[in-house]
């Protein structure tokens, strides 16, 4: 998903004076997770896989990170596989969607995060659906959870993902002309230098970070 | 960037770019569309300078008569870009922003971040346990200091002028503890990655004790003004209904769930900082209305007092024990200290840098101005605020910057549910409904 990346600063133009231009870090993603995934996430699959046959095609990744489980699903078979894991497996809240953006990511630029909590079993798993930037179109979990309403709009609002079949998307926390969804990588932070003492401290976005 | 024409807003070229005319927003075409209906119908726009709305809050209100046909919220009158700017910050640096999102609590937006920043790090066994002591006392005087401001300003909203200018008195007991410890009484970014800012000033274990004491006592005296008090009980008995069904679906959590009679706090089901070496009692209700969520937010007060004192006896024996992980790559090098004019640089760490160890000057310089590396990857951690359940979506690229934040903010899920329990009620029975939801704006819009 993250690119490799090179050197230490953020400098761009100037050249790296640093000494480490020839760095390289690897971008260390998450691979697919092999069985035994561990605790109660191989119940879970297994629960998943048993109630919903088209697992397989559904399921493009299994993930399990940091005592986390991750499904990445297809977004054909979202609603489907919301609805089982909600009736069959007891994941009774969602808590929620939140958009990531990888511009590296090509064809599935925009991620939408699905956090999901099982009160019956205490359980908690996340699904994420990637989309490509050029058709953001992903079905709305309003039908299944009902709070998904407001969590949809505001990463609709923030990332210009669309959700099909939601009652009302519109923007949220942006007035509702704004143009342009300021969570993208693409979207500038903006700010303005600020004088002190004859010296400019330019706005945060412009300084030179370290990556 | 997409350009559409507007329909609110007629716009012009300038040599500055594009300028927007904005008339009122949605208004004037909200009332042509009303004045073409058949039927009559009232709409009545409340906040989002209303007194009564709990900050900036907007309520669109559909009338017939004295009662709410339709009710939407509008938001966003305080959206800051938090998340947006924590982007261009390190990891550390973060908490200065998180800590102002709810800014009624602030401990738990500081504690849900870093105990993602720890499990990001793998580091999360690795934080000292009079870390995790502190942190679990200063989360618990917050709750208090919340529920006082929730309870205080829903009694004022409805009418009660006393119950508020008590627990005002009260909150400020707690924010005196907090300026002692951290040097501040909001908004601390007291809680770090990897432990806490600071230790504990000499004597804070026996402030903390007759605070602990002064506060049970005067919780008493407010319980009187409320509990069981008629003209209370006729505001909120029964309104603002909302069942486990609707809660559930609605992604509800905090005191309006536990007014549904479901157990669902996650200092209990889901333990973080040692919550599971503590007794309490997770307090619920099964009137699923205004005066439930009202009568758990006054229990908890009790059950954070105890979970105070076991904290306060467990630092005794913690004296002078580490507050950060040992790992000099990731504890904030730049020790604070308290002085006479409040918190600030400790004299002790610029005299050893600056004067005897050019190894610790170039460390700090290296730390403050890069920061650490958190491996790549995603976390969700979430923590028992207040108002329910407050989590953080973290993702990291490997760099010293978060890739990106997201805050699942229980008043944005919590406020949600503010159609579902106002649709068919009294008008003013939604001030009190409100109330009870105890949304903070600054966390509803971030």
């Amino acid at each position: 998903m993250t690119q490799d990346q090179q050197g230490m600063f953020g400098a761009q133009g100037t050249g790296d004076t640093s000494g480490y231009g020839g760095l390289v870090a690897s971008a260390a993603n998450a691979g697919s997770a092999q069985r035994p995934f561990g605790g109660y996430f191989d119940q879970v699959t297994d629960d998943l896989e048993r109630a919903y046959p088209d697992f397989a095609d559904a399921i493009e990744r299994v993930v399990v990170d940091r005592g986390e489980l991750t499904l990445h699903i297809k977004r054909e078979r979202l609603v489907e596989v919301a609805l089982i894991l909600r009736d069959k497996l007891k994941f009774e809240m969602s808590m929620g969607v939140s958009g990531v953006h990888y511009p590296d990511d090509t064809n599935r630029e925009l991620h939408a995060v699905y956090h999901l909590l099982s009160v019956t079993n205490n359980q908690r798993i996340r699904l994420e659906v990637s989309v490509p930037d050029v058709d953001p179109h992903i079905p709305s979990l309003v039908e299944v959870w009902a709070g998904s309403n407001w969590n949809e709009r505001e990463t609709f609002d923030m990332f210009g993902i669309i959700f099909d079949g939601h009652p009302g998307l519109t923007r949220i926390l942006m007035p509702d002309d704004w143009q342009g969804h300021p969570q993208r990588k693409d979207y500038a932070l903006g700010g303005i230098g600020v004088e002190y003492k004859g010296a400019v401290v330019p706005p945060p976005s412009d300084r030179r970070t370290y990556k | 960037m997409s350009t559409y024409a507007d329909p609110y807003a007629s716009s012009r070229e300038t040599t500055e770019g594009t300028v927007f005319s904005v008339t009122g927003g949605d208004w004037d075409s909200l009332v042509t569309e009303i004045g073409q209906a058949k039927e009559e119908r009232v709409v009545v726009n409340m906040g989002p300078q209303h007194p009564s709305t709990h900050g900036v809050l907007r309520l669109v209100l559909e009338l017939e008569g004295e009662t709410v046909t339709e009710v939407r919220c509008g938001i966003g009158y305080l959206h800051t870009g938090i998340e947006k700017n924590i982007e261009f910050r390190n990891w550390t640096q973060a908490t200065t922003f998180v800590t102002r999102m709810d800014y009624l609590a602030p401990l738990f937006n500081e504690a849900a971040y870093c105990l993602g920043v720890e499990k990001l790090l793998g580091i999360t066994n690795d934080v000292p346990e009079k870390a995790n002591v502190i942190r679990v006392m200063m989360m618990e005087f917050n709750r208090i200091s919340s529920h006082m401001v929730a309870l205080g300003t829903g009694a004022l909203e409805l009418g009660a002028l006393s119950p508020m200018i008590f627990c005002f008195r009260e909150r400020e007991k707690v924010l005196d503890i907090f300026e002692f410890i951290s040097g501040l009484r909001m908004n601390m970014a007291y809680i770090r990655p990897g432990g806490v800012a600071q230790d504990l000033p000499a004597g804070t274990v026996d402030k903390i004790l007759a605070t602990v004491k002064d506060l049970r006592h005067s919780f008493k005296d407010n319980e009187k003004l409320l509990v069981g008090n008629s003209i209370w009980m006729k505001r909120t008995e029964g309104i603002g209904y909302l069942d486990l069904a609707g809660a559930t679906t609605l992604g509800v959590t905090g005191p309006v769930i536990r007014a549904t009679g479901l157990p669902l706090d996650l200092r209990k089901i889901q333990p973080y900082s040692g919550y599971e070496n503590y007794k309490f009692d997770v307090v619920t209700a099964d009137t699923c209305d205004v005066y439930g969520r009202f009568l758990i937010r006054i229990n908890e007060l009790e059950q954070s007092l105890r979970i105070i004192e076991q904290c306060a006896e467990k630092l005794k024996s913690l004296e002078g024990a580490p507050v950060m992980v040992a790992d000099k790559k990731i504890a904030w090098p730049a020790q604070l200290a308290i002085g006479a004019d409040g918190m600030g640089n400790s004299l002790n760490h610029i005299r050893e840098i600056m004067g005897t160890s050019m190894e610790s000057l170039i460390h700090h310089f290296k730390l403050v101005t890069e920061g650490f590396r958190v491996p790549a990857g995603q976390v969700y951690s979430a923590v028992e605020s207040p108002r329910g359940e407050l989590g953080a979506h973290l993702v990291s690229d490997g760099g010293t910057r978060p890739y990106r934040v997201h805050f699942r903010e229980p008043s944005f899920n919590n406020l949600q549910s503010t159609s579902a329990m106002c649709e068919g009620s009294m008008v003013a029975d939604i001030i009190g409904a409100v109330a009870s939801i105890d949304p903070v704006m600054g966390g509803v819009d971030r």
